[in-house]
């Protein structure tokens, strides 16, 4: 697959001028149908896509020399916010090339960083543009950018912003100064909700695969392939894989702080037991295997295929560290391991026992 | 919400904190607190080792080993040996956290 690439330059809505400057583009803190199309794509769709503005300066309302300037990334959707919730404020703001990818991000892999961030200002030589020395840079960025060097080689200061756009009006009216709330990232039920299509996507890419294994697992016979007894022995078994990514990838997510225990592993292991044993309460008629092989594989394999997939939702949290994340899989990959290999051993006893070889 | 108590890498030298505030400022879990004019960790299972708060301490007063708390990161980085990385990085041009 290829990548997808929407590069967009804001339509200027004029240029602004700064004495001895080149033209800047003027942008409109107002949304377009476009931009609200963007960010809902941008939210559903997979990893593969770009969605970026051009690095440089920027004008929003009408700036002068003593206006705030803001830092923000080129991942289409961080300026956007920004320039949003800019309204009604004369600004500039001063877009950093990360690659297209947002300020939380970009600065942890250092793209949002002090080197970035220093030759951007010279390029668009700020010096010249506004009379004072501040910036005011997202308090994210904090983990690429280091203030004091960025004093230290342009003379300007950086103020650490608040986390959430938003807050900015406020922030700015208060003179600088950000209350405790707006230095701490939240993490709601929303938030929560919107990601959850980014573990739903992954997580369904694998199910072909993993339907293609169970089919010819039932349907596999010494004289070939039988499809009725395919279909309908493995039904059940992809209808639990669904259950597993369901319970993984939305259930998990959703209810994550009512769920207890703090490893993710754990919660979405739980999860998934629940899962399992209502669907099996729900579906009994279907399950109509002649032992008790299978219903013990199901058991195994699934609820874990659930606390599989809930640990990937560690990269989209903002509360989880490297350290916890390595604890986990340090117990988590072989016990994921000898489940998958156990659960496929005891499916193929159970069909070696079918077919009277056992 | 807490991730799993007593695991991160966060450390702190007292001796060395001349009580700027840049880490209370610059902390999004609110790890520390400024108290009788020096920093003070009040919470650190909160911490999510990104470092934030190390890189701006101008004193040296904060180690942290940083890290992305990304399961797919780490087992990338397991399964090629070497450090974790997000497959959401720039080569596949990802919006990855949103
Ligand atoms: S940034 Fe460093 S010196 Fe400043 S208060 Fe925090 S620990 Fe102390
Ligand atoms: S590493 Fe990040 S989360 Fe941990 S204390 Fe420092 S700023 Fe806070």
């Amino acid at each position: 697959m290829g990548i997808e690439k929407i590069s967009f330059l804001p339509r200027p809505l004029g240029v602004k001028k700064a004495a001895g400057q080149p033209a800047v583009s003027k942008v409109s803190s107002e949304w377009t149908w476009t931009d609200h199309f963007g960010q809902i794509r941008c939210r559903i769709s997979s990893l593969r896509m770009r969605y970026t503005v051009g690095p440089g300066l920027y004008a929003v309302g009408e700036p002068d020399r003593e206006s705030d300037v803001f830092v923000t990334a080129n991942y289409k959707l961080s300026f956007d916010i920004l320039r949003r919730e800019l309204k009604g404020l004369n600004a500039w703001i001063i877009v950093l090339d990360t690659k297209g990818i947002n300020v939380w991000c970009a600065a942890g892999k250092g793209t949002f960083g002090t080197d970035e961030l220093i030759s951007r200002i010279n390029e668009i030589n700020l010096h010249n543009v506004v009379a004072h020395r501040r910036i005011i840079v997202p308090q994210l960025g904090a983990v690429g950018v280091n203030a004091r060097i960025v004093q230290q080689r342009t003379g300007f200061r950086v103020y650490f912003g608040p986390v959430h756009a938003k807050d900015i009006p406020a922030y700015i009216r208060a003179g600088y100064i950000k209350t405790p709330e707006m230095r701490l990232v939240r993490f709601n039920m929303m938030d929560r909700l919107v990601l959850t299509p980014m573990e739903i996507n992954p997580a369904m890419k694998k199910f072909p695969l993993f339907g293609l294994i169970i089919l010819l697992l039932f349907g596999i016979q010494p004289s070939g392939i039988l499809f009725k007894d395919a279909w309908e022995e493995g039904m059940p078994f992809l209808i639990f894989g669904l259950t597993a990514v369901f319970s993984g990838a939305f259930m998990t997510p959703l209810l994550l702080p009512f769920i207890p225990f703090r490893s993710f592993a754990v919660k979405g292991w739980l999860t998934g037991v629940i899962a399992v044993f209502a669907l099996m309460q729900g579906i009994g008629g279907f399950w109509h295997y002649s032992s008790l092989l299978p219903l013990v594989a199901a058991y195994i394999f699934f609820p874990l295929a659930s606390s599989y997939i809930a640990l990937q939702f560690t990269g989209s949290t903002t509360f989880t560290n490297m350290s916890g994340v390595k604890k986990e899989l340090k117990i988590g990959v072989p016990v994921y391991l000898t489940a998958t290999a156990t659960s496929l051993l005891i499916l193929v006893m159970y069909r070696l026992s079918q077919w009277g070889i056992i | 919400m807490k991730y799993i108590a007593d695991v991160v890498t966060l450390e702190f030298f007292q001796e060395k904190c001349t009580g700027c505030g840049k880490c209370v400022d610059v902390c999004p879990h609110g790890v520390f607190l400024m108290r009788d004019k020096k920093a003070i960790v009040v919470d650190r299972d909160r911490c999510m080792e990104c470092g934030a708060c190390a890189n701006n301490c101008e004193f040296g007063a904060i180690k942290v080993n940083l890290g992305v708390g990304c399961a797919a990161a780490i087992i990338n980085g397991m399964i090629t040996g070497g450090p974790p990385s997000c497959d959401c990085g720039v080569e596949s041009g990802g919006n990855c956290c949103g």
